[in-house]
This record gives structure tokens, C-alpha cells and sequence, in this order.
């Protein structure tokens, strides 16, 4: 059975804080990406993790489905693609977690992706998430940028990139 | 301490974890002050909405319970 589900590289934020992490020289040998992103920021206030390619920010576009442990509502954002993430207030030592998925990346189509998250916090607040997005570029996507809008990642915050092969 | 960056090169493996260039820290701060934007925005447009359905219940001479039950 052939490998179709194969890790291709992992950060984690060690002993200090991190404003951004980053994966370069992504092969285009995979049908899809899929991104499994654990993280924390140090922030006070909400804040999120905003995702570019090939250190772009332009052209970019999401619509969100969320809820917020009291309401549920959706938007549209022309800005950025992002999601929320646990912030210093939330429960100690809990990271939010989100699963991106980006198929035909290396395509030469405009870039979509779809993304479900949770911002992990024991008390009433608390994301939940699913998210579409687009890059309009046709470009092959050889970089992934992971940002905190506010305050930095926290010690043990991790992203994980995988390739997945149709066969 | 200054903001930084932690790189992974996927096709070596190797990973620098390196400072924030001027120009990533100009934009790192027009997007937090971008996203604070957002944030009191939708806040502000929370609250407003909020403010006009407690008003038009008062009008209404209802409460919210009474008002689902006539639109369940």
C-alpha cells in the first residue's frame, strides 16, 4: 500500500516566544497539504493565527462559520485568512487546535483551502470553527507563514505539515 | 527581546530561528492594529444590534421569551 499520508516537517516554539513560523522549500510532489496547527499566544485580548503564502498577504479571503460558547454567527473577511486561537487568559496551559487542508497546492488554479479549528479555554468562551479560504494567486504554494496577529506563540506552540499523494 | 521568527527548510530539514526584519515589524503591527480594528467593530455592531432588540421589545411591551414563542 503506497504511502499517502507522509510528514514533511514540524516546528515548535521552544524556551522563548515566537512571533511566526515558517515552512520553506515546500516540495511540489504531493497532491495536498494538510496543516495540524497547536497553539497558544500570549495575548490578553482574542487574537489569531493568520495564515500566507509564499510571503504574501494580498489577494487573500475567508468566510467563517464560528461560535463563540454563547452565540453562533458568521463572516467574511477580504483581509486575511485566520483563526482563533487560546490566548493568556484561557485556561493554563491549553492550545487551541486546527486542522487546515489544502488541496492541489502546486496547481496553477487559484489556492483554496478549508479549515476547522477550537480555541480551547474550560469556561463559556470558546471558538469553534470552520473556515473556507482563498489565495487568487497561480502560483505554486512553495511557502507557508503561520502568524499571531497579537502577542507571540508560546513556548510549545507547534505546527506540522504533511503531504498527501493520491496514490 | 526582539520578535522572531522560526524558519523550517522542508527539503533539509534545517530550522533558524531568526529576528524579524524592520519591514515584518511594520506589518506585524499594521495587521495587530488591523485586527483590534476588526475586533471593536464587531463588538461595536454586537452591541448596537443588541440595543435595538432590547428597544424594540420595549416597544413590543414584551419580553425575549415572549417574543421566541411567537416566532417559534
Amino acid at each position: 500500500m503506497p504511502d499517502t499520508f507522509i510528514k514533511i516537517a514540524s516546528v515548535t516554539v521552544g524556551s522563548g516566544t515566537a512571533a511566526t513560523m515558517e515552512f520553506t522549500s515546500i516540495p511540489s510532489t504531493y497532491t495536498d497539504l494538510v496543516l495540524k496547527v497547536s497553539a497558544r499566544s500570549g495575548s490578553t485580548t482574542g487574537t489569531n493565527v493568520a495564515i500566507t503564502f509564499n510571503g504574501s498577504s494580498s489577494n487573500v479571503s475567508m468566510r467563517l462559520l464560528y461560535g463563540t460558547g454563547s452565540t453562533a454567527a458568521s463572516l467574511a473577511d477580504s483581509t486575511k485568512i485566520a483563526w482563533e486561537q487560546s490566548i493568556a487568559s484561557y485556561t493554563s496551559n491549553t492550545f487551541s487546535s486546527a486542522d487546515v487542508y489544502i488541496p492541489n497546492y502546486a496547481g496553477s488554479n487559484y489556492k483554496s483551502l478549508s479549515f476547522d479549528d477550537t480555541s480551547e479555554n474550560n469556561a463559556t468562551l470558546a471558538f469553534a470553527e470552520l473556515g473556507a479560504g482563498l489565495w487568487s494567486s497561480t502560483a505554486a504554494i512553495n511557502q507557508i507563514t503561520l502568524t499571531s496577529s497579537s502577542a507571540n506563540f508560546v513556548q510549545y506552540t507547534t505546527a506540522t505539515l504533511y503531504g498527501i499523494k493520491n496514490s | 527581546m526582539a520578535d522572531t521568527k522560526i524558519i523550517v527548510n522542508c527539503e533539509t530539514g534545517e530550522t533558524l530561528e531568526v529576528e524579524l526584519t524592520a519591514e515584518e515589524v511594520a506589518q506585524r503591527e499594521a495587521d495587530a492594529q488591523a485586527f483590534a480594528e476588526a475586533k471593536a467593530a464587531e463588538e461595536a455592531d454586537k452591541a448596537a444590534k443588541a440595543a435595538e432588540k432590547a428597544a424594540l421589545l420595549e416597544k413590543l411591551g414584551i419580553t425575549e421569551d415572549e417574543a421566541k414563542l411567537l416566532l417559534g
